[in-house]
């Protein structure tokens, strides 16, 4: 069989029924095999666009997500994407076409060194040189993206390589001696772990993208239940707790909500899970959680102490180790009351400062909006978003109450992101309402993948929070800059409900506050992709905000007084 | 404080670009890299040299070991360890001062690989501080070239 036809048996082999991608001359033997195959084959606009549908795919669905694209330009653009699903550990493997094998190194036409390229934001990298690797290659990409702590994958593949005849013989044992992620927990660090969350007074869990990645939400909310402890959730970790639970402090860090960061400030307990203490929940590191002990659960042991000195590490999978942790506090004799004090004061905190706005008349507050979505999705949608104040709003106003609901670009802040990764989560998750929560600058990034949507009837609903700014650096100006607006006005708007309609979408401007629940229950249910343009309160800025730098109980702004 | 990492890795293509670029871009300071085949055709031994100052060793070899190629690392303990770097020195000299630096030579158990009408070049092999000791006593001669290895280390012992 040719290695082509390989690659699609190499793909069925690792259960892939759904690939994105845009073809070019490296890969027209991929695709060749592709068009006899049953995958089923997205095509992008561009293949930043790929890159991110694959990556809103494995976090909707837990499952690798695939995309493709030609040598050169083609790969290139895919970097991004690759770089945004690294930072946030997203299973992934992306395949590129490369010049033949005996052009390699010569600048041949569309030649790039996509491996070179990728080298620091892939989990691990291959060059195909010999076809017969290909069954083998495959199954170890995809075994080494979604194992431990899960990250692209890219595999480069000559066009030569594809075309060549082999000996298809399927991938026998995986055998890769430097690669042996630890699942287990240490027992004894389990032990001291239960006895210091049993000792705690005041502790407080600081759950992460891990917990989700794991499947670890039953056993974060057993022990949080069980010992009356409060969590809060990093942005990745957004839905691995429900925010209806009373012991629900939302997020923490620098849009953290006040409460979220008080506890964490005064807790003598953090126990951190599938986070990775990022300078953007942290603050200033030497205040951070300066009272607290540290319990540090993690798949990576690079993670830990990383940032912060941790007391009792331990690595392994989240799932596994708060179950053992669980299963040693249910042994030990309790005294419930023990942090009756900690809770009581926690939820006297979440009283005293919850989440505000100030609603201001003939304005649509983009706060508003994003309650609205929440009303009427029922808290049910798969939230997308890209990358700013909507973000920020998006994370804050709605209520997470599921895992793999929330898809958003946290470690590198892509903006761009939302629109295709929220193509993707539906292409995943037919049955779900998708909705995607864009600026009017980020969706600009990646609108053309309108098209995509279009085509394959994806029926995702952009809601577009139109302040015509690019806002979040545009709070930082006002804020920290003197309101010196250096080019993040955005002067030349397009009419988004225009664009919408010339793609083929349904597209709605609303410009009045009570209108705004309507077009969101007409654009769901008309089951067509849809952009609804809100023209919100163009000044409004995210609060509670830690200006960078500062500790995270010394926020400004965003508390009711 | 310089560690010495033993370092084995799969003999794969690409690896070596691997390891120097986790080095760059985590901003750890490589003082020298030494990579050679082993007994194992498929496994190849880096020595690396690390200044960790401003990182913990514990972070570089954690983030190492990330690299799916890296079988095995070794914090060597100096006090367990046999290490050696090789020098080539060219150094100048003419009839006059030929005896003086092959004097040098001899006491540091050097060997002489090439000597010219104004230059002598030098083979040196030891411990890092005898070559850079060495390499002090020719420095009034005129070094034209030095050339070093890096340093390759090896655990005392039966292991
Ligand atoms: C690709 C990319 N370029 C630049 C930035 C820097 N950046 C962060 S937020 C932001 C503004 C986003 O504006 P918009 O999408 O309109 O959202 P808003 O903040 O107004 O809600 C910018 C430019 C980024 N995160 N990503």
């Amino acid at each position: 069989m040719k290695g082509s036809e390989a690659i699609i048996e190499s793909l069925k082999a690792a259960g892939v029924e759904v690939v994105f991608g845009l073809p070019g001359g490296m890969v027209i033997p991929l695709y060749d095999a592709l068009y006899d195959s049953d995958l089923k084959h997205f095509l992008v606009r561009h293949e930043q666009g790929a890159a991110h549908m694959a990556d809103g795919y494995a976090r909707a669905t837990g499952k690798v997500g695939v995309c493709i694209a030609t040598s050169g330009p083609g790969a290139t653009n895919l970097v991004t994407g690759i770089a945004n699903a690294y930072m946030d550990s997203t299973p992934m493997v992306a395949i590129t076409g490369q010049a033949r094998s005996d052009l390699i190194g010569t600048d041949a036409f569309q030649e790039a060194d996509i491996t070179g390229i990728t080298e620091p934001i892939v989990k691990h990298s291959y060059l195909i040189k010999n076809p017969k690797d290909i069954p083998r290659i495959f199954k170890e990409a995809f075994y080494i993206a979604s194992t431990g702590r899960p990250g692209p994958v890219l595999i480069d593949i000559p066009a030569d390589m594809q075309l060549a005849d082999i000996d298809y013989k399927p991938a026998g044992k995986i055998n890769l001696p430097g690669y042996k992620p630890t699942l287990k927990g240490h027992k004894k660090q389990i032990i001291s772990a239960a006895k210091a969350i049993a000792a705690a007074e005041k502790p407080v869990f600081y759950a992460g993208g891990g917990i989700i990645t794991a499947g670890a939400e039953k056993e974060l909310l057993a022990i949080a239940k069980l010992m009356k402890i409060p969590v809060t959730t990093t942005l990745m970790g957004l839905g691995c707790f429900p925010e209806d639970n009373d012991l629900s402090l939302g997020m923490l860090g620098m849009h953290g909500t006040g409460y979220a960061n008080y506890a964490v400030t005064h807790s003598d307990l953090l126990i951190g899970v599938g986070a990775r203490f990022d300078d953007r929940v942290t603050g200033k590191l030497a205040t951070f959680a300066r009272h607290a002990k540290k319990i540090h659960i993690d798949m990576d042991p690079a993670e830990i102490s990383k940032n912060v000195a941790i007391d009792i590490p331990i690595v392994g999978d989240a799932k596994d180790v708060l179950a053992g942790i669980l299963a040693e506090l249910k042994k030990m004799k309790r005294e419930p009351k023990k942090t009756a004090a900690w809770t009581d004061q926690v939820i006297a905190w979440k009283k005293k400062h919850p989440l505000h706005y100030k609603d201001e008349k003939g304005s649509i507050m983009p706060q508003y909006v994003i309650e609205e979505i929440n009303r009427i999705t029922k808290s049910e949608a798969i939230l997308c978003t890209d990358v700013g104040q909507h973000q920020m709003w998006s994370a804050l106003f709605y209520k997470h109450i599921k895992p793999r609901h929330w898809v958003s670009s946290g470690g590198l802040g892509t903006m761009g992101f939302g629109f295709p990764a929220a193509i993707g989560a539906k292409v995943g998750c037919p049955d779900k309402t998708v909705i995607d929560v864009a600026g009017d600058g980020s969706f600009q990034m990646n609108i053309q993948e309108l098209a995509t949507a279009v085509c394959y009837n994806i029926p995702v609903v952009v809601c577009i929070l139109n302040n015509g700014f690019l806002g979040m650096v545009r709070q930082w100006q006002e804020l920290f800059w003197n309101k010196r607006y250096s080019e993040t006005v955005i002067a030349c708007q397009p009419d988004f409900a225009a664009v919408a309609e010339a793609y083929g979408a349904l597209g709605i401007t609303i410009d009045n506050k009570k209108d705004v629940g309507d077009a969101i229950r007409t654009a769901i249910k008309s089951k067509r992709p849809a952009v609804l343009d809100f023209r919100v309160k163009q000044e409004e800025n995210v609060f509670p905000m830690v200006p960078a730098g500062k500790s995270i109980d010394e926020m400004i702004g965003g508390h009711k007084t | 404080m310089k560690h010495t990492l033993s370092v084995l890795v799969e003999n794969k293509p690409g690896v070596l670009a691997r390891v120097a670029g986790l080095f760059a871009r985590r901003g750890f300071n490589i003082n020298s890299l030494a990579v050679g085949i082993t007994e194992d055709p498929d496994v190849s031994r880096m020595t690396i040299t690390v200044d960790a100052e401003e990182h913990p060793i514990e972070q570089v070899t954690k983030q190492l070991h990330k690299l799916i190629n890296v079988i095995k690392i070794t914090d060597l303990d100096p006090e367990r360890t046999v290490a050696r770097e090789l020098a080539l020195i060219k150094v100048k000299s003419d009839t006059k001062s030929r005896a003086e630096v092959m004097q040098l030579a001899e006491i540091f158990r050097a060997q002489i690989l090439d000597v010219s009408r104004k230059t002598i070049t030098i083979e040196i092999t030891g411990t890092y501080e005898k070559l850079d000791a060495f390499e002090q006593l020719l420095q009034p001669h005129g070094v034209v070239e030095i050339v070093r290895t890096g340093r390759i280390a090896i655990e005392r012992g039966e292991k």
